[in-house]
């Protein structure tokens, strides 16, 4: 079992109108996390916690070892972290914004500094009003990365950006994954990013967690049965099937825990497997979402 | 660097089957050559920007189809085995005449009517190549 660098569990935090519900998050060291949901599910909430940030109402929270929120100030000096939100001093440049996190960070690394200078097109005597909101965001990030923390967490890091900008930045993120021992959390909605880069993935929503686990076998557990039911035949009910669409003679039939025994009963019916099909994690994630919304619901 | 590897957004396919793939056509040209070790599983995963987890998963699935053999600490190598390059073309052939019947069954076309198609097939590469 390897170190986890994030590890919360039976974590909660009641808001007047929202509430994260016993959330337990595990990210081994080493990995990319992709923390995705929809709008309000609780993944800023959840980031938060975890920088100790905001303090939790029951549960424990790890980071790097270090308790949370009781140990947030030793656990900082080895957590970078960046979201859209961050200030920056607007009249001053970029450069003055690098000498004064160097000074402050023994880790900072000058001379990567300088590579994720010329990498991100940014110039160091520009103004930090003069950036355009891609370059903002590159900024905070280059003053992120070149401290070398062990832990990145970033919030919405590609929200917002155009393509090269994105690209870009998951470039920077893998190049990161390069040194064994640094992990990345990041949250986003660009399932597509999360899909590429992640190791591991948390779905969220409406504060809780619906499933978290690595990403190969959790794509592999999707898929799409297209089938042919022809006159007087019923689908049967089988387990692992979250959704079942029947026009006419065609049906669509997804499943969420996948294996070949789900077609050979299909056949066994007498409906006729046309095509199985595997999913992006784009449809993964809205089939999921509207399928735990039933469950809560039912 | 392995830059000739891309990863396409538009091949329906998971990741890790478009990496085995493209693995598998650099051993069938002859880039790499049997016994030549390979990028361990983090750089190509920098490489490709993708996370180690899908890089790992192709170099798994290369390893149970016996083409490249993965040593603890010592990273990865094609494997050696003779007439490789021929076994993946082999392979590849395999596929695209599934995937040929496939979409025959389902235009409704009988199996001796795709024997002919692919004879006529064939006929019109030779036609082509004597003109």
């Amino acid at each position: 079992m390897s170190d986890l660098a994030i590890d919360l569990s039976g974590v909660r935090k009641k808001y007047k109108f929202f509430a994260l519900d016993n959330i337990d998050l595990k990210i081994p060291e080493g990995q990319i996390m992709g923390l995705i949901g929809p709008n309000g599910a609780g993944k800023s909430t959840t980031i938060r916690i975890i920088l100790g940030l905001v303090h939790q109402d029951a549960g424990e929270v790890r980071v790097l070892g270090h308790r949370m929120p009781a140990e947030q100030v030793a656990a900082k000096w080895e957590i970078g972290f960046a979201s859209e939100d961050m200030r920056l001093y607007e009249s001053m440049t970029l450069g003055w914004h690098m000498g004064f996190i160097q000074r402050i960070y023994p880790n900072w690394d000058a001379a990567y500094a300088q590579l994720l200078l010329k990498r991100f097109g940014l110039r160091a005597e520009q103004k930090i009003k003069g950036l355009s909101h891609g370059q903002r965001v590159k900024a905070t990030l280059l003053l992120v990365l070149a401290r070398k923390p062990k832990l990145l967490v970033l919030d919405e890091p590609t929200t917002g950006l155009d393509p090269v900008a994105r690209h870009e930045i998951l470039r920077e993120l893998t190049a990161v994954m390069a040194e064994e021992g640094r992990s990345i959390l990041f949250s986003s909605h660009n399932t597509h990013d999360v899909e590429q880069i992640s190791d591991q993935i948390t779905f969220i929503d409406r504060g809780r967690i619906i499933d978290s686990m690595d990403k190969e076998l959790y794509l592999d557990r999707w898929r799409r049965l297209r089938l042919e039911v022809p006159h007087g035949v019923e689908l049967p009910a089988l387990p692992g099937i979250v959704g079942v669409q029947q026009d006419g003679r065609l049906a669509i039939a997804t499943a969420n825990a996948y294996f070949p025994g789900l077609a050979n009963a299909y056949e066994t019916s007498g409906a006729r497997v046309q095509r199985i099909e595997s999913m992006t994690l784009e449809e993964i994630f809205v089939a999921n979402v509207q399928y735990s919304r039933e469950e809560v619901e039912a | 660097m392995n830059g000739a590897f891309v990863i396409s957004q538009s091949d329906k396919r998971p990741m890790y089957l478009q990496i085995m793939e493209q693995i598998k056509q650099r051993i069938a040209v002859g880039d790499w050559t049997e016994g030549q070790s390979i990028p361990s599983i983090r750089q190509l995963a920098v490489d490709l920007e993708v996370s180690v987890i899908t890089v790992k998963r192709a170099y798994l699935e290369l390893e149970r189809e016996g083409i490249i053999v993965t040593q603890q600490g010592k990273g990865s190598h094609v494997a050696s085995k003779p007439g490789l390059g021929a076994r993946l073309q082999e392979q590849e052939l395999e596929q695209h005449l599934e995937q040929a019947t496939r979409l025959a069954a389902l235009m409704g076309i009988r199996p001796e009517e795709l024997e002919n198609r692919l004879r006529e097939a064939g006929d019109r590469i030779t036609e082509k190549e004597t003109i």
